[in-house]
């Protein structure tokens, strides 16, 4: 279970997370949805240990991990993978070099071992004959799939996703979807997803959990999401843009920031 | 200690038994077996695996047993891992791996045909 609790987060005036609690259970697959600068990036980063909050908790199991710095993060992050959203992956080495790269670093495993296990990784991603070339030679769905055989070299047990379909066609984003519903299903990896996907979220999520404004607006099952009586809800749900979410995200009064600044 | 591993010279080749988890810290310790394995039971037919009393298996220790396979084809022999735990086959089956081994019930099974 990873239990978030009353997480708080500002930039400058701005609340970007404001009082954040949720639960999100192991071996299952969660969504966190939310408007752009609804607080899911930044939720993200403080999940990786890559933000600390200002105020507030996250704890991983026993592991409290709201206020582990540096080295004091390794024994998390070993078991977590991150799958970036655009990717990561280091222009200077081949596929095969950056899949492995993670192994290479963090175990002592013989070479021709860490060779199989990256060939292992690619074909779990439908990629294994492209071990020799170079990121910028493949397309944006491809170098996300390298992107996610990379974050499962350690064989995590929870991924992260970081709007993992975003920029990809239909087809390649729905192979996306699907590669995270089997990771989840055969090897029973904990996936929290942060996404604007809608559809993604309601066909594979086990919860949804849905930001706006730095709190969090609804949590349940994706019937449960769909059924919401909330206006909110389901605006976001079925992306009108007429309703109480509003596309203005300054909050200023326009006249008033024109006029006197 | 994670693995517990005992060696075992049958009729038709040698048998380890794997007990606890293989994973990134204990599979080399199943690799230094492995390799024994072949040297003691060089000219033998099959190597046998027995992963019955395996609950948890990483993609290293799978990579562990592809490497073992290699070798096994060098030398021209079998190489059967016997009795997978419905873990370590969800593993196998994601790595698309079922097919590549051969895979038997019990010992007595694996050694049939050879």
């Amino acid at each position: 279970m990873i239990v978030i609790e009353d997480l708080r987060k500002n930039y400058g005036d701005r609340k970007v997370l404001d009082g954040v609690s949720f639960a999100m259970e192991r071996r299952k697959i969660t969504h966190i949805l939310g408007t752009s600068g609804g607080g899911k990036s930044t939720l993200l980063k403080v999940m990786i240990g890559a933000l600390k909050p200002d105020a507030g908790r996250i704890r991983y199991g026993d592991m409290e991990i709201t206020n582990l710095q540096g080295r004091q993060l390794d024994p998390y992050r070993k078991k977590i993978g991150m799958l970036f959203q655009h990717g990561a992956l280091i222009n200077s080495l081949t596929v095969a070099e950056n899949v492995g790269l993670p192994i290479r670093e963090h175990t002592g495993l013989d070479d021709n071992i860490v060779k199989i296990m990256v060939k292992m990784k690619l074909e779990m991603v439908g990629l294994r004959d492209f071990e020799e070339l170079y990121p910028a030679q493949l397309s944006g769905g491809m170098q996300k799939r390298v992107a996610l055989a990379r974050a499962l070299a350690l064989d995590p047990e929870l991924v992260y996703f970081d709007e993992p379909t975003s920029g990809l066609d239909p087809i390649v984003a729905s192979v996306i979807t699907k590669l995270i519903a089997d990771l989840n299903r055969l090897l029973g990896i904990t996936c929290i997803v942060v996404t604007h996907a809608v559809e993604e979220a309601m066909r594979i999520a086990d919860k949804i959990v849905i930001l706006y404004r730095g709190k969090v607006l609804a949590q349940g099952t994706p019937g449960e999401i769909r059924e919401s009586s909330d206006p909110l809800v389901q605006q976001f749900i079925t992306g009108n843009p007429d309703g109480p979410i509003s596309f203005r995200a300054s909050s200023k009064d326009y006249r008033e920031d024109l006029l006197i600044g | 200690m994670k693995i517990e591993i005992v060696s075992e010279k049958t009729d038709a080749g040698y048998l380890l038994k794997l007990k606890g988890d293989v994973d990134m810290s204990s599979s080399p310790e199943v690799r230094s077996a492995l390799g024994e394995a072949f040297r003691q039971g060089k000219g033998a037919r099959a190597l046998f695996v027995d992963l019955s009393q395996v609950r948890y298996m990483d993609s290293s220790g799978i990579a562990t047993l592809v490497e073992a396979m290699q070798t096994c084809m060098k030398q021209g022999a079998r190489l059967r891992l016997i009795d997978l735990s419905p873990a370590v086959r969800d593993v196998f089956e994601m790595a698309r791996l079922s097919s590549v081994f051969d895979i038997f019930a019990s010992v007595s099974d694996a050694a049939k045909g050879l």
